[in-house]
């Protein structure tokens, strides 16, 4: 965990073993776990919608996750201050295991490594889309994995 | 506003086709694509050399920023022994607009490239190749005239920082090629940036 001020929530780190498991949850909830960096301008472009998905649907069993592919050493200088000024609220995760080789098919099979990239799951239902996403897209798919 | 969110279940959603792309073991697709100098650069052109370690790079990303001194590292050391680096910039230039051709000049002039650095005006090259991000690798090898893929994937396991490296997967795979093996793994992943194109 890495506490630091002005921002109301802590981001937590995560490494290739914990996104494999994160990846394959199987419980009652749905998660909505989308790769990005503050430097990838698609991935800045769709965070809203994922933060509204939070706001929305976190009451209905749906998690949204914001993993973080930023290099560690600038989490101080952009990620907190990027996360501050779009006030992000949905949780925010950071991979510290730059051996992306190592995890990138355990989260998805057909993943490239390429960002923004967006994995959507239930125990039920699965896709993975190694894309950007319009509103209209993300809220679909999301919606297509609740039914 | 939650009803018109709710109804939208039974809408078709699609999914760009991905190109599944050149493999290892393929045969290199031929190119013939401007560089930096104004010249034309061809694949053929290198038909003396023993392979070519071609890049899929850009300008902006900081993922090809991490990785360029590294690839300048790499045709300085590979490029005497027959594998010199060739690199393709496949990002629409309207899209990103630091990948224009005269920043891509303004680039390799004051990084002093030793290589090609090519633009993929159409963007038929990186589609062919199937290159996804970047920076993306494919390493080619020359069999008698024919280049075939040899390795894809990443550089090394440390983008952030080259001295914590632990696994330089290209260099591994140049030396199986100068060893008479086959490159294994002969493909890794990597993070980086997707290929900007038009929609």
């Amino acid at each position: 965990m890495m506490p630091f001020t002005g921002f109301s929530q802590e981001i937590t780190e995560i490494d290739g073993d914990g996104i494999a498991v994160l990846s394959r949850n199987s419980n009652d909830t749905t998660y909505v776990i989308n790769f990005w960096a503050t430097w990838c301008s698609p991935c800045v472009k769709e965070i809203d919608f994922f933060e509204e998905v939070h706001s929305r649907l976190h009451d209905s069993k749906v998690k949204v996750i914001l993993v973080s592919l930023d290099f560690p050493n600038q989490v101080e200088r952009r990620l907190i201050p990027f996360l501050e000024d779009k006030k992000i609220t949905a949780q925010v995760m950071l991979m510290t295991d730059l051996d992306y080789n190592s995890w990138i098919e355990r989260v998805d099979k057909s993943w490239s490594g390429a960002i923004p990239a967006t994995l959507i799951f239930n125990r039920e239902r699965r896709v993975f889309l190694e894309q950007e996403l319009t509103r209209d897209e993300l809220f679909e798919n999301v919606n297509q994995i609740l039914d | 506003m939650k009803k018109v969110l709710f109804t939208t279940a039974l809408a078709l959603f699609t999914l760009t086709a991905l190109n599944a792309g050149l493999k290892p073991g393929d045969k290199a697709i031929a190119f013939s694509l401007k560089n930096v100098d104004e010249t034309t650069v061809s694949l053929s052109d290198y038909s003396d050399q023993k392979g070519v370690i071609l890049v899929f790079t850009c300008n902006p990303c900081p993922f090809a920023k991490a990785y360029e001194q590294r690839i300048i590292q790499m045709d300085q050391k590979y490029a005497s022994q027959g594998y010199p680096v060739v690199a393709i910039n496949p990002n629409d230039a309207e899209i990103s607009p630091e990948d224009t051709f005269k920043s891509m000049q303004a680039l390799a002039k004051e990084k002093e490239y030793p290589f090609p650095y090519l633009k993929d005006e159409t963007q038929e090259i990186y589609k062919a190749y199937g290159a996804t991000r970047t920076p993306h690798i494919f390493l080619l090898e020359n069999k008698g005239g024919k280049f075939k893929i040899a390795y894809i994937g990443a550089i090394d396991d440390n983008a952030m920082d080259a001295s914590a490296v632990t696994q330089r997967y290209l260099d591994a795979a140049i030396g199986a090629l100068i060893s008479g093996d086959t490159p294994s793994p002969s493909t890794t992943k990597a993070i980086g940036c997707t290929i900007k194109a038009k929609g």
